[in-house]
């Protein structure tokens, strides 16, 4: 396999330099120059697919729309896993002499590596090279570009914005030959909003890539394990046009891609695809359904008789918990906080109701007046970030503002395989634009805001995440145990260290 | 027969206005700003000083005491209605004080000196007859009257020394007088406005339209991403229901998130208040603070049966605590909170805090 890894790569850096021969020539990475013809030499140390390199989740796997400017940056970063390699498995031939910047050649291979992340496209929205990149790499994957929508306010003009009632499914041809259709329903699902929600989003894509993998055949003269990843990549773009991938999902898809990548060459098809279809089976019984339970059993410890126990939205890992507690012989009562535009609340309250907990209902203008009789709050996140933030739907972190203000104690509920290396410190750099007309309402007849377009100085902003900063935050409650905010660094790197 | 029915008369205009008042608090009816209210209730109470018996300045104000009771009966939550009983009723107190020939000064203040020491004096029952003070009363009256249509202009005139170029300001719902301030700095200074709409009567579209036909470029956004966009925010600029006597606010619910967010990233919270709207209420009466309107609002009847077994709650005023405010800007300026207490004891004599 390693001769097959060499060969794969070269044909990858012939078609990349043939492409981008200007950008190879500029480039230089620092701590590795003088060497011009590096290409050849390094496949002799390669480690295995870039699967598991430390990418953000959030990132779509491009390899030809990265600027040039990162390609050094992946160079470096593959030198420093030679290095870790060589020190920990075979002497490896020459390049002894390669600097490698910052990782120590006896620690293993997920200490200290120069993380260095290609920016992902979606933040990139302003930069026209981005998107003429995007553009093109989507016409060679034969998938439709979705384009914006609307006038977008100037703090945002580096993220998308698209509309619910433009669905990118409208551009492809029935039926379509190069996107397998079970992805094209979920694309459609994402984008109108049909399933939301982390845990929800991650289950459906692995749902449908097991599908994918049945009705997948290897095509003669190719190998499993290449093309199978080959065949994913446009519909991780395709979905990545329905609706930004969340963190979750980046998670599972590298950690799918890094099991097919290992299957071995001489393993037989009906073999692989078994085996292949059991691992995902066994992703999403151990790091969401095991892991709601392990939460769960943590929580009700921390909820006591006579609670009232306040929640915002609708999170499916806070709704198990609750209903859990109530099975138990808990005595509490639920405060459900919602919000416009998208009023996820109201699901929330009717599975609550549905199972007899007694609820109130608010708005979160409202909060302030209702915290006062409120005990504790739990919260659902979307991802936690490397620096202890914690992304969340948007108005998670008011509630935590408030909630410290009244000394109610904040608990959040997150399973380990949502917790992303990312960092942030604000909403704006990184974020999820919603289609603006969702906050047009109609009251008593009147439409205000039913001209928006047409006034031109007027402009509407429906985010859909923020970042609450972790000294908002009491506890976190994860399948590994409670942990504080800070802590979420440290159960990144002993994952990457098990891994 | 002109003595009844001039009674009649006004009887009649005191039982219109009241049902206005129960009518427009309950979002029916047609909704009115709070200067609206302002000035109606002083021209009745001229109305009333005018045409009602009365010999003595005590008659007159005991008659103003009785028809103000019911006034603020009727919506509890308006308390400009209170506000401007309790001015007229001050107003009396004053012209009977120049009408006596004693200085106003040694009648009004409250100290501890004079508590102890004259104990008789306090007993002012108001009860001698000056055949001018009638036309000293309405003249009073009319000046306060002019006063109050010029509270909006007095504000925004002060817009610029308040607002410079290239700003992100923040409001919530809609203000008139907030509105009035923006848009007059809007003439000379070019700066962008986020409005939080502020669920559920969504006053804050309003403002967003009015403010963008007025050339500002303003944002719309909903009340959960107002701490998600706070750390870009320069300043913060509201208006409220009423200003309490400790320098806090009735304010719009969703204020005090704005509040807390504001303080949090150390962002200065202005509010535009005009003087007609400083109560002497503490915010400790729990019952009489919070006003409910209609949870279908909130959850509307097409939920279904989750209705019955769900509590919904739609209040409509939050509270805002003096220390979250930095500023308030009122037509005589601009004060701190902690100076509110001391415009109080000037626009309103003590007894009257209690009607």
């Amino acid at each position: 396999t390693k001769e097959e890894k060499q060969r794969l790569r070269k044909e990858k850096k012939h078609q990349k330099k043939i492409k981008e021969k200007k950008d190879d020539k500029e480039e230089k990475p620092v701590g590795a120059a003088s060497q011009p013809p590096t290409q050849p030499s390094q496949k002799g140390d390669l480690a295995p697919a870039p699967a598991p390199v430390p990418v953000p989740a959030s990132e779509t796997p491009a390899l030809a729309d990265k600027p040039a400017k990162s390609k050094a940056d992946l160079k470096a970063e593959r030198r420093a896993r030679q290095e870790s390699e060589r020190a920990s498995k075979q002497g490896k031939k020459g390049d002894v002499g390669q600097p490698v910047p910052t990782s120590k050649p006896k620690a293993p291979p997920s200490e200290l590596q120069p993380v260095v992340k290609r920016l992902p496209e979606h933040v990139q929205v302003d930069n026209p090279d981005v998107l003429k990149k995007l553009a093109k790499k989507l016409e060679r994957q034969q998938i439709p570009l979705r384009s914006d929508y609307g006038y977008k306010v100037s703090l945002f003009s580096h993220l998308h914005q698209y509309s619910r009632k433009a669905p990118l499914t409208q551009q492809l041809g029935i039926p379509s030959t190069v996107i397998h259709p079970a992805i094209v329903r979920l694309g459609l699902q994402y984008s109108q909003g049909i399933v939301a929600g982390s845990n929800a989003r991650s289950v459906a894509l692995l749902h449908a890539f097991k599908q994918v993998i049945r009705d997948y055949t290897t095509p003669p003269n190719e190998e499993l394990s290449r093309d199978l990843v080959n065949k994913l990549k446009p519909y991780i773009s395709f979905l990545n046009q329905c609706r930004p991938l969340s963190a979750s999902m980046g998670n599972a898809i590298k950690y799918i891609k890094k099991e097919i990548s290992n299957i071995p060459s001489q393993c037989k098809e009906e073999e692989a695809k078994s085996k292949l279809l059991s691992c995902i089976e066994c992703y999403i019984n151990e790091k969401i359904i095991l892991a709601a339970k392990a939460i769960a059993k943590y929580s009700i410890e921390k909820i006591s008789d006579g609670d009232v126990i306040l929640v915002y939205g609708c999170s499916s890992l806070v709704n198990h918990i609750l209903c859990e507690a109530f099975e138990k012989k808990r005595k509490f009562r639920v405060i459900v906080v919602d919000s416009r535009p998208r009023l996820e609340g109201r699901e929330a309250l009717r599975r609550l109701v549905q199972r007899g907990i007694s609820c109130t209902y608010v708005l979160i203008s409202a909060v302030s007046y209702i915290l006062p009789e409120v005990s504790k709050v739990f919260l659902g996140a979307h991802a936690l970030l490397a620096n202890g933030y914690v992304m969340s739907r948007v108005g998670t972190s008011q509630i935590a503002l408030v909630a410290k203000a009244f000394n109610v104690p904040v608990l959040v509920c997150c399973e380990t395989y949502k917790f992303c290396e990312r960092v942030q410190t604000d909403s704006f750099v990184s974020n999820e634009l919603d289609d603006p007309d969702e906050l047009i309402v109609t009251r008593k007849g009147k439409t205000q805001l039913e001209h928006w377009q047409e006034v031109p100085s007027l402009g509407l902003l429906n985010l859909v995440y923020d970042v609450t900063p972790p000294d908002f935050v009491d506890l976190v409650i994860t399948d590994l145990g409670m942990i504080p905010c800070t802590s979420v660094p440290v159960v990144l790197r002993v994952k990457n260290v098990d891994q | 027969m002109p003595g009844p029915d001039r009674e009649t008369d006004l009887t009649e205009r005191i039982e219109s206005f009241l049902s206005d008042l129960k009518r427009g608090g309950s979002g029916t009816g047609p909704l009115r700003g709070s200067a609206e209210t302002a000035r109606e209730t002083t021209a009745l109470l001229r109305r009333i000083t005018a045409q009602a018996r009365w010999s003595s300045a005590g008659d007159l104000m005991e008659i103003i005491r009785k028809e103000g009771r019911r006034m603020i009966a009727a919506q509890p939550s308006e308390t400009t209605v209170g506000n401007m009983i309790r001015r007229v009723l001050k107003i009396v107190r004053e012209e009977y004080a120049r009408s006596r020939g004693s200085s106003e000064e040694t009648d009004q203040q409250e100290s501890l000196h004079k508590l102890l020491t004259s104990g008789g004096l306090s007993e002012e029952n108001f009860r001698q007859h000056f055949t001018a003070l009638k036309a000293n009363v309405i003249e009073a009256i009319n000046e306060l009257l002019t006063e109050l249509e010029g509270t909006t202009d007095n504000i925004a005139m002060q817009a610029l020394e308040h607002i410079h170029s290239n700003e992100v300001i923040m409001t919530i719902g809609r203000s008139r007088t907030a509105e009035a301030f923006l848009k007059d700095a809007a003439r000379k200074r070019k700066f962008h406005v986020i409005v939080a709409e502020c669920a559920p009567f969504c006053q804050g579209h309003e403002m967003a339209t009015s403010l963008s036909k007025a050339g500002i470029e303003t944002t719309v956004i909903a009340d959960a991403a107002i701490f998600a966009v706070m750390s870009r925010v320069n300043k913060v600029i509201i208006g409220t229901q009423t200003v309490l006597a400790n320098g806090g606010l009735r304010a719009v619910n969703g204020t005090h998130t704005l509040a807390l967010a504001a303080k949090h990233h150390s962002t200065p919270l202005i509010v535009c208040a005009p003087m007609f709207k400083l109560s002497p209420q503490f915010p400790n009466e729990e019952d009489t603070f919070h006003k409910f309107v209609s949870p279908h609002e909130v959850l509307p009847f097409t939920e279904g049966e989750i209705l019955s077994k769900v509590n919904v709650h739609c209040p409509v005023f939050d509270y805002v605590p003096p220390e979250l405010i930095t500023l308030f800007i009122s037509n005589i300026g601009g004060h701190a909170p902690s100076y509110i207490y001391r415009l109080m004891s000037e626009l309103y004599h003590p007894e009257d805090h209690e009607l």
